[in-house]
């Protein structure tokens, strides 16, 4: 890990303090700031102030402590909502490769059926009609994205179950479990851990579209989408209000997108000289 | 003598220097020179340097590479400081190459004609009507079908031995002085190789163009150069005349390749075995396609038995259908008398551990992933329900049983020699104690020494654990020296089957004949004696 992180270029390095400070910051930001995210603490839209080191929002609470909480509540749910994406889709992604035949053809299509609908409008539906409890929107989170990941682990895995030792770990009898474990998995997971990242960064601004759709997390929880709508009209007044949560995001996934792209030059690295 | 065309020397060539990792030479110092209308072979196993000097003559480093040392000139004119301008404006006319694999070499989305043609638009010294029918006169001379309309085909709707020779002809359009030909014929079939050999061969000489001719065969290359040079570990071993190397060989790793091919022959197993597995009567194919064609093969316990043909003559099906990876639409197969199942969910744990396989390409056969412990421990684990700590130390014994050091046992296969990595597949067979190995070119993607090394271990092998093998080649050199029955095969039908002595000696079937005057042999000359005893074949049916 420790020799990874060394071998990485100037801009995974970059990266990686990128979303290292960002983590630290909506960890132990909220633990060590004065006030709540839900205390009003001051005037409308006030300017930065010592006090209020990015100024108030539009009721007055702090903002730099409401985008801490806010980052936190969009890191947390974008990244369980990842990880179901991937609980799902790697294992039936492998299984299609492995299995073949009709088995392949069904998940395939089910997978197609799905991804033809628009994400964002697939969502809104769906959220409309079950509410828009957290846990609602994870799953829902989830399963749009288990289809992408799905289509990617069924590709590289493909490639995978063409190699001999497949053949001759059926020979040997193997069960399904250790093919995914043993045979398949180790070989796929450099591709799918830098796909991680990005569907991690495509989840958060996701969940922050559908916050500023009014369809996320709801009030009075912070989070970055959500705040950008609830302080847009600051914007008419020439404040930062609103650009400040969006900057936020946009750190944020600047630095998994800069540690993803050190992460497949690296590998590339580490295969030509295999 | 005049001066020579291509004069290189001392030329080193090094990985590219990089942070935290030593420069690594791949050629330390090597002399070549090429005179105008002289062919010299450049010999060696993979590693030895020789694809490297080749494109170093034409002044090119693949990429990770640099030319460290040394001096390179074409002509008089040095190339290491010509410059990229002035590279490309020799390569394609000055010189040009031919890589080994025609078909990655062409753009399959582009007709050939257009291909062949690109050289003479980039250098656009010639009208287009000119070179247009020079194409077709290199068509022509390399006897590809209907020289006048080749050039509109693309490149899948030929064969690779036409492929290889439009390549050739691609090479040849720029009117070069120099052509380096890096493995041509080393992945064609023996019956195409020779065809191809021969009219390469032809066309040099009639253009009087240098050529440079590299390749791992020492057969091949003896009957198309002047001149030998065997390379080693980027060092020259020595060179010679075609002839006196052949002949007197100073070096002893030299003398060591010329004997890689003669090795002594396997003497025949007892005569009244009984059949250990037998295919009765077999079809079977992909789909629609049928592959085999009433195929009836048995193989003696304790013997060995080579089946052969061309790469499409159905070898391969036939080891996956015995495997249980195809099913036959028809026949059986029976191991000890007992018919098995023709699925491999039909059979029995005790089957399938007495049938093992061994493939061609130890790179792809094993995951790259897991370690030689897990890779030769799972299968004792789950053929002889071995612990994982007694699997491991089986793993240790099997190493030590195949020649390797135990000490390779945490490695993993990306660490190893292609060599080591074939040896370690045998010991994963043999983890199960199979009473029968199917042997899938297993030696094929070796070098000469090396393949000779892993026969001498399965032979070694068969003495001490009585195994059985069925060997699936092209190789006729490989099963004269250690068949007992031979099975030849040709579009998926049996066209001859007996013991070997019956086999290989007169009279010939004649697709059998075909096959082993194809095998190229040790001697100069022997290219002409074998097309010209073919053209009497052809003339007198």
């Amino acid at each position: 890990m420790i020799a990874m992180i060394r071998d990485f270029d100037i801009g995974a390095k970059i990266g990686l303090a990128i979303v290292v400070f960002f983590l630290a910051a909506v960890i132990f930001g909220p633990v060590l700031s004065p006030y709540s995210e839900v205390e009003i603490v001051g005037g409308v839209w006030a300017p930065p102030s010592a006090a209020n080191w990015l100024g108030t929002d539009y009721i007055g609470r702090d903002l730099l402590v409401r985008i801490l909480t806010g980052g936190r509540m969009t890191v947390i749910v974008s990244l369980i909502a990842t990880c179901g994406a991937f609980a799902i889709g790697c294992p039936l992604g492998i299984a299609a490769a492995v299995i073949g035949g009709w088995f392949d053809l069904i998940v395939t299509r089910a997978v197609d059926a799905v991804m033809a609908f628009p994400g964002l409008i697939l969502a809104l539906i769906v959220l409309s009609a079950i509410g828009t409890s957290i846990p609602a929107l994870i799953a829902m989170m989830s399963v749009l994205a288990s289809t992408i990941v799905f289509r990617l682990t069924r590709a590289v895995a493909a490639d995978v179950a063409a190699m001999e030792y497949i053949e001759i770990a059926r020979l040997r009898g193997e069960s399904m479990r250790w093919f995914l474990f043993k045979e398949i998995l180790p070989n796929v997971a450099p591709t799918l851990v830098t796909e991680f990242g990005l569907r991690f960064v495509y989840a958060a601004i996701l969940i922050s579209s559908l916050s500023f759709l009014g369809l996320g997390i709801q009030p009075p929880n912070a989070d970055l989408g959500g705040m950008v709508k609830e302080n847009a009209l600051a914007i008419t007044f020439g404040r930062a209000a609103p650009i400040l949560p969006a900057l936020a995001l946009a750190f944020l996934a600047i630095g998994v997108n800069l540690v993803v792209d050190g992460l497949l030059r690296h590998n590339a690295r580490r295969d030509r000289h295999k | 003598m005049s001066a020579p065309l291509l004069d290189i020397r001392g030329l080193r060539i090094s990985t590219e220097p990089a942070r935290n990792k030593a420069q690594l030479d791949i050629l330390k110092g090597v002399d070549l020179t090429v005179h105008r209308g002289e062919v010299v072979g450049l010999i060696g196993e993979s590693g030895a340097g020789k694809s490297t000097l080749g494109l170093a003559a034409m002044g090119y480093a693949r990429r990770g590479l640099v030319l460290s040392g040394g001096e390179i000139y074409l002509e008089g004119q040095e190339l290491r400081s010509a410059g990229d301008e002035g590279l490309r404006h020799l390569r394609g006319r000055k010189t040009s190459y031919v890589a080994q694999s025609a078909a990655a070499a062409f753009n399959p989305a582009h007709k050939l004609m257009q291909q062949v043609l690109e050289v003479t638009r980039i250098h656009h010294d010639l009208s287009n009507s000119d070179v247009r029918s020079k194409a077709i006169d290199l068509f022509d001379r390399m006897k590809l079908p209907d020289p006048e309309h080749f050039g509109d085909r693309y490149p899948h709707e030929v064969s690779g031995g036409q492929l290889q020779r439009a390549m050739t002809a691609m090479a040849l359009i720029g009117e070069p002085d120099l052509i380096v030909f890096d493995e041509p014929t080393t992945a064609l079939d023996v019956t195409t190789q020779i065809d191809v050999l021969a009219i390469i061969k032809a066309v040099i000489r009639d253009l009087k163009t240098a050529a440079i001719y590299i390749t791992h065969d020492i057969a091949v290359v003896a009957q198309i150069s002047d001149r030998i040079k065997v390379l080693r570990h980027g060092e020259e071993v020595e060179e010679q005349p075609t002839h006196d190397l052949l002949n007197n060989p100073t070096q002893s790793y030299t003398r060591e390749l010329l004997k890689a091919r003669s090795r002594q022959q396997h003497v025949p197993s007892k005569n009244h075995l009984e059949p250990i597995l037998s295919v009765r009567d077999v079809t079977a194919g992909y789909g629609n396609a049928t592959i085999l064609h009433d195929i009836s093969v048995n193989l003696r316990q304790g013997s060995n038995l080579a089946i052969v043909g061309e790469s499409g003559s159905g070898k391969s099906t036939l080891a996956r259908l015995i495997m249980g990876l195809l099913q036959p639409s028809q026949g059986s197969v029976a191991f000890k008398g007992e018919t098995l199942s023709p699925g491999l969910a039909g059979r029995s744990a005790d089957q399938r551990r007495n049938l093992q396989m061994v493939y061609q390409l130890p790179d792809v056969a094993m995951n790259p992933r897991q370690t030689i412990s897990e890779i030769i421990g799972r299968a004792a684990q789950v053929f002889r329900s071995l612990s994982r700590s007694a699997a491991r130390s089986r793993a240790a014994e099997l190493l030590d049983l195949v020649d390797l050091s135990p000490e390779l046992i945490d490695r993993y296969p990306g660490q190893l020699s292609g060599g080591q990595k074939q040896r370690v597949c045998i010991a994963r067979a043999l983890a199960a104690d199979p009473e029968l190995i199917i042997c899938d070119e297993v030696t094929s993607a070796l070098d000469p020494l090396v393949a000779d090394g892993i026969l001498d271990l399965l032979m070694r092998l068969q003495e001490q654990l009585g195994v059985s093998y069925i060997f699936i080649t092209h190789d006729m050199g490989m099963v004269r020296a250690i068949a007992d029955d031979v099975v030849v095969m040709q579009h998926g039908r049996i066209s001859e089957q007996g013991r070997k002595e019956a086999v290989f000696s007169p009279p010939f079937a004649d697709y059998t004949h075909l096959l082993i005057s194809s095998t190229p042999e040790i001697s100069e000359g022997w290219l002409e004696r074998a097309i010209s005893e073919r053209k009497m074949a052809a003339g007198g049916q």
